[in-house]
Parts: C-alpha cells; sequence; structure tokens
C-alpha cells in the first residue's frame, strides 16, 4: 500500500464533505432523479437514485433487484455439473471464469486434481475471457464518457477472441466447458496458431486504445482525480480487482493464491496504480489485458501433452465438507463457498461475486460528485449486472 | 508433472497429505483471536495451507470482526452470509419427477466444519491481503432470537451483504444502518434461502432429473461405472 | 438571385424564394448527414453504414424519414401541450433565417442587408428559446437538466463567437456578408494579392475559436451535454418522437451546414476561388458548389471531432468559454485593431 497520495485523497474528501454541508445550509430544494432500471448508462438494469441540487449529487442509493435470479437457491436442486450451466450467467461476458472457482472448490471437496493439460488449458480460456470480457470495458468506458468510436473496436477485436473460445468450447458466451476433474473436450487441431494471431490482433486494440482514449486530453479530464478511492476504505468495502489494484493495493489471486490454475508457472506481472481514480482503473485494465496476452502467449508455447480428464464417477457425489475457492475473475474475486452433504447436489452454495461488492461503495463514492461523474464512475468501477444480482 | 488422478493413483497421494502439516501462519492467526476472545471462541479448524475456520458466541460476533480487523490485519471484507442447517422438508430426490408433494419431516440436523448447535448459523469471511491468509468466521444463532449485532461499522462492506442477508434467511442486524431490502420487494413473504421456502418451479412442473451424464473423452459410452 | 426576380409578380417571387430555400437548406443538411453522419463515422468505426437502400445506402436517408413519419406522435401526460409542439418549430425557425445572409454568388442571396452577420449572429440564439421550450414542458427531469445545460453552454458560447467575427468585420470593415465575400477576393495579404486574402491566414485564432465555438453552439461532441446520452437519456429531445424528433434532427444538422457555411463564408473566401474575376457572371453558377465544397470542408472537420472526442463536464466546458477562448478572442480583436491602424 502507498502513502504517496494519501493527503489527497483525504483534502478531496474534506472538500466533498464541505460542499455537502453548504448545500445543506443553503436548503435549496433538492430533485430526485432515478438513473435506471432503464437508461443507456446502466448495463443492464440498476437503478441510481440520486438526490440532485443542480447537478451535485447530495445522496445516492443504487436499487437493485430487478434482475435477481436466486441462484444461490436453485443451486440447491441441481447436481454439481448443472450448477456450472446456472454460474455461467453471472458475469455473461466473461462466462468461462464463472465455472472455474466452483469447479475448483468442487475438486477441493472430492480431492481429485485436473491433469496437467487440462489446467493450462483452463488457464488460457479463464485469461480468454478476461479479455474478452475487459476489451469490451475499454471501449465502452469511452461510451460513457461520450466517445463512441473506441466501443466498435471493442466489439471488433472481441468477437476474434470470441471465435477462439467458440472453437474450444462450442458456445461464444456460455461455453459450459469445464467440468469436475477436468475439461470437456480437447483443443481443435490448428487452434494454437489462429490463437496466436488473434493475440496480436488484441494487442494492436491495446495500442490503438491508448493512443485513442488514454492519450486524450479530455478523457484525462474527465477522469483524473475523480472518484478516489483510497485503500483501507476499498479494502474495508471489499473492492477486489483492478478497482483494489489501482488504490495501490499489491493483491492479485492469481499471484498470492490460486489453486488450480497455473499462473504461477508463467512469467507475468501484477500491474497497480498509486492514484485510486477513475484514471487509475481504466489503465490498471488496459495493462491487465496486455498481460493476459503475454500470459496466454506463454499458455500456448508450454501446454504439456495428456488427457484433459481424471477419472472421475459417472455420476458426481461431493462427499461431505464445506470449501471455498475463490479466483481473480476479471470483475475482480470471485468465490464460491460450498456445503455438501455428500449428495448428488449441493447443501448450500453461497456465492461472492465481484460487483456486488464493488457497487457496494458507490453511496460513498458518489457523494458530491457531478451528475457526469456519476457515469464516468459507475463506468470505470466496471459492473456487470448479473453479477451483482446474480 | 503431477499425476493423472485416477482413483488407484489418487490413493498414495492422500495418505501423504494425511501427515500433519505445519501451518504456522493459520496457527498464530487461531492463537490471537483465542488470545482476544477467551471462551468466546468455540471452535476452530485448520485445513493446513488451505483454508481456517472459527466458531464464535453470538455475544462475541462484534468483538471478534474489531479484533479481526484491529489485531490480525484482517483488513479485506470478503463477503456475510448464513447457512440453514435444517435439511429440506421437500426431499431432492432427482430420480423423482417432482418434489415430494407434501412436506416430509426433517432429518436429524447434522453441521459442517466447526460443528453447530442451532438450525442457523452466520457465515462470514474476511482476509489479509498483505499475507494472503483467509478466515471464515462461524456464529450460532438460535430460532427464538433471530438477531446479532451488525458488522458494518466495522466493515462498511457488510452493509449490503447483511441486507441481503436479512431478506434472505430472516435475520435481524441490530444497529444496521439502513435496514431495508436488497433484492426482494418491500412487500415479499417468507425467507426464500430457508430451505422450508418451497421452490416454486420445482412444484409445478415436471423436474427431469438427471440428464446430463455425458461421456468422457476418449471413452466410449460404459455403464459399469454408473453408482446412482 | 435578385436580378433573376427582377420582372416576377411578388407571389412568384415568394414562391420561389420559398422552394430555393427549402432546398438551400435541407439539401446540404442532407448531404452532411448521409455523407458524415452514416458514412464516414461508419468508415472510422470500421463498419459499413447503411448499404441496403440504393447503391451504398444513398437512399437510407430518404427510408429513415419516412420511418420517422410513421412513428406514434406521443406526447407525454404531463406534458405543456403548446409548448411542447411548438418547441421544434422555434428551433427550425432559427435555421431558416440563418439561411437568409448567406450570399452563394456575386447575384444569389435571399436577403442583403448592410448588418448581416450581425442579424445571423442575432438570430442563431432564436434555437435556445425553443431548446429552453422543449425541454420545460416536456416536464421531465432529464429534459429540464439537458435544457438548462443547453441554455448555459449557449450563452456561454455566444461570446466567444461573436467576439471572433468581430476580428474579421475589423479586417473587412463591414458587417454586409457579400462585402466580407468581396474583400476576401479583392484583398491581399502583406502586398500580396494573388489568392485574395481568405480570413483563415489572417484571423487564424479567430477562426479557431470560431470553430469552438460553432462545435457548442452545435451541442455536438466533446460539447454535446445537452443530450448527453450516457448522462440524460438524450437531454431535451428524451421525450420527443417522431415527426417532431425529425424535426430537432433536421434542425441540429441543417444547423451544423449553415453554421460550416457562415465559417466558409467568412473564414475561407465564401463563393469565390482565386483564379477567376470577381466579377466573374461564372460564380452565379458555380458559386453555390464552391460554396458547398468549402461548407463540406468545415463540417468535415466538426464532425471528425464529434466522433472522436469524449465530451466534457459541464464545468470544464464553462471555464473552456470563460477562461481561455473569450480572453484569446479578446486579445485578438486588440492585435487585429492594433495592425488594423498601423497598416
Amino acid at each position: 500500500m502507498t502513502d504517496v497520495t494519501d493527503t489527497k485523497q483525504m483534502a478531496y474528501i474534506a472538500a466533498q464533505a464541505a460542499d455537502a454541508r453548504v448545500n445543506l445550509e443553503i436548503e435549496t430544494e433538492g430533485m430526485t432523479l432515478n438513473i435506471g432500471p432503464q437508461h443507456p448508462a446502466t448495463h443492464g438494469t440498476l437503478r441510481i437514485v440520486v438526490k440532485l441540487d443542480g447537478e451535485q449529487v447530495i445522496s445516492a442509493e443504487p436499487l437493485m433487484g430487478y434482475m435477481h435470479r436466486g441462484y444461490e437457491k436453485l443451486s440447491e436442486v441441481r447436481t454439481y455439473p448443472q450448477v456450472t450451466t446456472l454460474v455461467n450467467r453471472i458475469d455473461w461476458l466473461g462466462s468461462f471464469a464463472n465455472e472455474v472457482p466452483f469447479i475448483l472448490a468442487a475438486e477441493q471437496l472430492m480431492e481429485v486434481e485436473a491433469p496437467p493439460r487440462a489446467q493450462w488449458i483452463r488457464t488460457a480460456l479463464f485469461e480468454m475471457s478476461r479479455i474478452a470480457n475487459v476489451v469490451l470495458f475499454l471501449g465502452d468506458m469511452g461510451v460513457q464518457l461520450g466517445a463512441v468510436t473506441p466501443v466498435f473496436f471493442a466489439f471488433r477485436d472481441r468477437e476474434f477472441i470470441l471465435n477462439q473460445i467458440e472453437a474450444v468450447t462450442g458456445g461464444r458466451f456460455h461455453p459450459n466447458f469445464d467440468r469436475i476433474g477436468g475439461l470437456r473436450d480437447d483443443l481443435p487441431k490448428g487452434w494454437i496458431e489462429e490463437t496466436q494471431g488473434v493475440l496480436k490482433r488484441i494487442r494492436d486494440f491495446c495500442d490503438e486504445i491508448e493512443t485513442l482514449v488514454v492519450g486524450n486530453e479530455i478523457f484525462q479530464s474527465r477522469t483524473r482525480n475523480i472518484g478516489v478511492i483510497p485503500p483501507d476504505v476499498g479494502l474495508s468495502y471489499g473492492l477486489s480487482g483492478a478497482n483494489i489494484r489501482s488504490s495501490g493495493v499489491d493483491w492479485d489471486i492469481r499471484r498470492d493464491g490460486g489453486v488450480g490454475l497455473v499462473h504461477h508457472e508463467l512469467d507475468w506481472k501484477v500491474w497497480t496504480h498509486p492514484d485510486g481514480d477513475s484514471f487509475a482503473r481504466f489503465w490498471v485494465r488496459l495493462q491487465e489485458v496486455r498481460e493476459s496476452c503475454t500470459m496466454i502467449e506463454q499458455i500456448l508455447d508450454g501446454i504439456p501433452a495428456g488427457p484433459v480428464m481424471a477419472k472421475v464417477p459417472r455420476i458426481i457425489k461431493v462427499p461431505a465438507g464445506e470449501a471455498y475457492v475463490e479466483t481473480e475473475n476479471p470483475l475482480g474475486v470471485m468465490g464460491y463457498y460450498i456445503v455438501s452433504k455428500g449428495d448428488l447436489t449441493p447443501f448450500r452454495v453461497k456465492i461472492r461475486s465481484a460487483s456486488f461488492n464493488n457497487v457496494s461503495i458507490t453511496p460513498w463514492l458518489l457523494k458530491g460528485v457531478y451528475v457526469p461523474d456519476v457515469i464516468s464512475i459507475l463506468a470505470s468501477l466496471y459492473f456487470i449486472l448479473g453479477d451483482i444480482d446474480r | 508433472m503431477i499425476q493423472l488422478s485416477s482413483p488407484e493413483d489418487t490413493q498414495p497421494e492422500e495418505e501423504e497429505t494425511e501427515i500433519p502439516q505445519s501451518d504456522e501462519a493459520r496457527e498464530e492467526l487461531v492463537a490471537e483471536i483465542e488470545k482476544e476472545l477467551g471462551n468466546a471462541l468455540i471452535a476452530t479448524e485448520i485445513t493446513p495451507e488451505v483454508d481456517v475456520w472459527a466458531r464464535v458466541t453470538k455475544e462475541a460476533w462484534l468483538d471478534t470482526a474489531r479484533i479481526l480487523l484491529h489485531r490480525c490485519n484482517m483488513k479485506y471484507f470478503n463477503f456475510l452470509s448464513a447457512i440453514d442447517w435444517m435439511p429440506s422438508p421437500y426431499g431432492r430426490d432427482l430420480d423423482a419427477q417432482v418434489d415430494q408433494p407434501e412436506p416430509i419431516t426433517p432429518e436429524e440436523m447434522s453441521w459442517g466444519i466447526t460443528g453447530g448447535e442451532t438450525r442457523f448459523q452466520m457465515l462470514a469471511r474476511v482476509h489479509d491481503p498483505e499475507n494472503h491468509l483467509g478466515i471464515s468466521i462461524k456464529a450460532d444463532l438460535e430460532e427464538s432470537d433471530l438477531s446479532i449485532e451488525s458488522w458494518s461499522p466495522i466493515y462498511p462492506g457488510a452493509d449490503w451483504h447483511e441486507r441481503e442477508t436479512s431478506e434472505m434467511f430472516g435475520i435481524v442486524f441490530l444497529n444496521h444502518p439502513n435496514p431495508v431490502n436488497l433484492y426482494l420487494p418491500g412487500d415479499f413473504e417468507g425467507y426464500p434461502l430457508r430451505k422450508d421456502f418451497a421452490l416454486l418451479s420445482r412444484r409445478i412442473k415436471p423436474w427431469p432429473g438427471i440428464v446430463d451424464v455425458e461421456d468422457m473423452p476418449g471413452e466410449e459410452s460404459e455403464d459399469e461405472e454408473v453408482e446412482a | 438571385m435578385s436580378v433573376v426576380l427582377a420582372d416576377l409578380a411578388y407571389w412568384q417571387e415568394t414562391t420561389i424564394r420559398l422552394v430555393v430555400g427549402l432546398l438551400a437548406v435541407l439539401l446540404p443538411a442532407g448531404t452532411l448527414v448521409y455523407l458524415f453522419l452514416f458514412k464516414m463515422m461508419s468508415f472510422m468505426q470500421s463498419r459499413l453504414g447503411p448499404m441496403e437502400a440504393g447503391p451504398y445506402g444513398s437512399l437510407q436517408l430518404l427510408a429513415e424519414v419516412g420511418k420517422f413519419l410513421q412513428k406514434e406522435d406521443i406526447l407525454p401526460k404531463a406534458a405543456d401541450r403548446l409548448v411542447f409542439k411548438l418547441a421544434p418549430f422555434v428551433v427550425l425557425i432559427s435555421t431558416f433565417l440563418l439561411i437568409l445572409v448567406i450570399p452563394a454568388g456575386p447575384d444569389l442571396w435571399f436577403i442583403d442587408v448592410d448588418t448581416g452577420i450581425f442579424l445571423a449572429l442575432a438570430v442563431s440564439s432564436i434555437s435556445v428559446i425553443g431548446i429552453l421550450m422543449a425541454g420545460w414542458a416536456s416536464s421531465s427531469k432529464y429534459s429540464l437538466l439537458g435544457a438548462l445545460r443547453a441554455t448555459g453552454q449557449l450563452i456561454a458560447y455566444e461570446l466567444p463567437m461573436v467576439l471572433a467575427v468581430v476580428g474579421v468585420i475589423i479586417q473587412a470593415g463591414t458587417l454586409n456578408v457579400q462585402d466580407i465575400v468581396l474583400a476576401q477576393a479583392t484583398g491581399e495579404i502583406f502586398g500580396f494579392g494573388g489568392i485574395g486574402n481568405p480570413f483563415v491566414i489572417t484571423q487564424f485564432l479567430g477562426f479557431l475559436i470560431f470553430l469552438i465555438a460553432v462545435q457548442a453552439e452545435l451541442t455536438q461532441p466533446p460539447f454535446d451535454m445537452p443530450v448527453a446520452e450516457s448522462e440524460l437519456v438524450t437531454g431535451y429531445l428524451t421525450e420527443y418522437s417522431g415527426l417532431r424528433f425529425l424535426m430537432f434532427f433536421i434542425g441540429e444538422f441543417a444547423t451544423a451546414a449553415i453554421f460550416s457555411a457562415l465559417a466558409a463564408t467568412l473564414f475561407l473566401g465564401g463563393w469565390y476561388v482565386p483564379g477567376l474575376d470577381v466579377t466573374d457572371n461564372l460564380f452565379n453558377v458555380i458559386g453555390p458548389i464552391i460554396l458547398l465544397g468549402k461548407t463540406l470542408l468545415i463540417a468535415f472537420f466538426i464532425f471528425w471531432f464529434r466522433f472522436t472526442y469524449p465530451r466534457f463536464r459541464e464545468d470544464q466546458l464553462q471555464q473552456l468559454a470563460w477562461k481561455v477562448l473569450i480572453p484569446l478572442s479578446l486579445i485578438n480583436i486588440v492585435i487585429t485593431g492594433v495592425l488594423k491602424v498601423v497598416f
């Protein structure tokens, strides 16, 4: 953790608090604005009730549940392999990454380990779903700030990644490919060479975004020093992923925890940024896409030969026990707390999704900012509604 | 390279792991909590190099959070929820086309790691982002008094988790800053994640049971491994 | 036009003026929408744009108009009905009045007034009233916020725009738009008269300020806060649909075309190209085409910025206007005045 910008952040918070006080003293009649549930800027059906004084936010309260699907309850009446189909739909932009922690938790309970080849392919697909997810963020951030062009580049180049995922799994968005003990199938022929070409395109896309968005003065003036999250506050709200790394917390489960995936065998770097503002969150994510490309390139060079499936029973009964496994998903830390009683179905599944915690900071964060900043801060926190509403 | 873990191969591996491994960091953590909480710490369990659990009394719930944050450097709030340990009265026989139409008598309750005494159990998890340690905390809740101190003064992130737990299990959080429903409409009746809350779609629609048994890659379809 | 119409009856003259006026507003607007909004934007965003209606989608515009005409005309329940219906017309009136003063050839103009540029800048502000009416009458919070933003923004950018034009007026020594074109055609830069004196060279700072101010007046990105889709849905347009929305839409792009034409007239020499004599009657034929070409050039820049930049925040926009553009344009006026006296 860094102390470099602590004073700056405290000054910012003090200024926000002072602003809010002044507004209360003048006692102008405020306006309540419902941003959402149908609004172009909310990815899905998040509704934020903001109380405004002019264009300044006095208080903001997110309301959700418009898309709550009750996966925790549904998981209790489904067999373990059926649950992966459900959890695919939590973060629908990086679906494969949702399956991984659940499968790893079940494997931990069953004391099964996937064969090395399966682990390597799993890691490759895990990182590819990260690219598919975050690339869209990099484009979407522009749209939220009013620049329409980057998002088209994002959709264009994400398609290549989705094609590669589809070539392996058969599904563009919902692969449902991970199995307890390994993977559904092996890689198709020629996939490795094709993927190397695709990674080059993604790197080009990152360079393009760097010049088109990051280097833009208006983008910088709209994001620098906006929505500053001090590291301690971020941690106590349970922020994770790029949101907490951009506050200077050097913590990445891929490096620091990580069971069942092979990140520790690869050569890569965890990016952090000391500022903790919207710009830092964008920048860290941009670097993470590049880092993911590096990882996948190494994986493609080093996939060991062998089977992709361990010997597991045809009908899976997971021994009684409890396990919590979390992974560093595109949106942040995602974990499953599975309670098993030795049945065909889990007894209780607690889904700890990243966006839920990431968005829970918004009432604190949005106090005193202007309406345009509400949008840019929400965009930079980057949530998927399915990941909040589960 | 890691061995292909077939049932034959996993046997010796398991024996290796049964040799008690030391996990100093987690043992120190447990010792610290024990020192601060004393008798309020009911049970702990450590799976070496994997995880650690602790069960505390309901009264010490808030103190536990304070100790974890200030003494144990558990700055990171992970999640907070609850577990309903009562077996589902509706049965869960997957070969049946529908669930039991009438509630069946619940079997005896059984608890998981660190045990338990009551139907409802709090479950929370915090993390130390510098030393990369996580701990799951549990606390029993008497069914006659489903209320517990809120963690949100200590971990602000617990706010929403407690609202969710409150509406899903009917647990009341004392001193919660904003105790309203998070997901469910305000006039919703019942507590969905309790085991005696019927999943309506299972009651009105025939259930296909297990239909997704698939062949292993590179194997012919064979039925000998099926163990129903 | 004055020459052509000299011998016609009043009603004939009026009809011809009306038709030509409509064409002069709608044709450049349509060209802009097709060329820039449909095609250039698509190529910049690596897609094709409309391809089905007509060759390369050239009839897409007609299809769009047809679509808007078919749409249900929705009036919000709580809306102020009269004001709500009136607002699009007020915006369009400002657009049609603007075209009056722009000459397209030595004898081609609608009205020839001595205070032409003054009139143009004055009527361009009428659209603000229309926007404010639309925002208020919609009885929607997004519309109201958008309209208030628009008002603040248009007032702030009216000033640098006027001040940027003042430099041109000082140099030309006249408020008459036709005379400004002639001054550029016959002028010379420090004794060199080969290409006349298009004011973009001597008034480059003024030209830049004028372009930025035009961008803001048109509420195009990076100054599109009044309609910011990601924040205010579409600001004052939120509640409009069908024909009324189409009128706002036409107003937006027609105004873009006319402001581009105004910029071309004030800074690029209008209908004049070097090489021909100013009094050459040929200009009455090719003048409109030359003006359209120059208009498209200016519009290209306007739309280029539109597709590339994210938008400012409201306070940043005001800071840019009051702290940067207005002081700069004042300095520009001082320098122009001093040089005018010296030479």
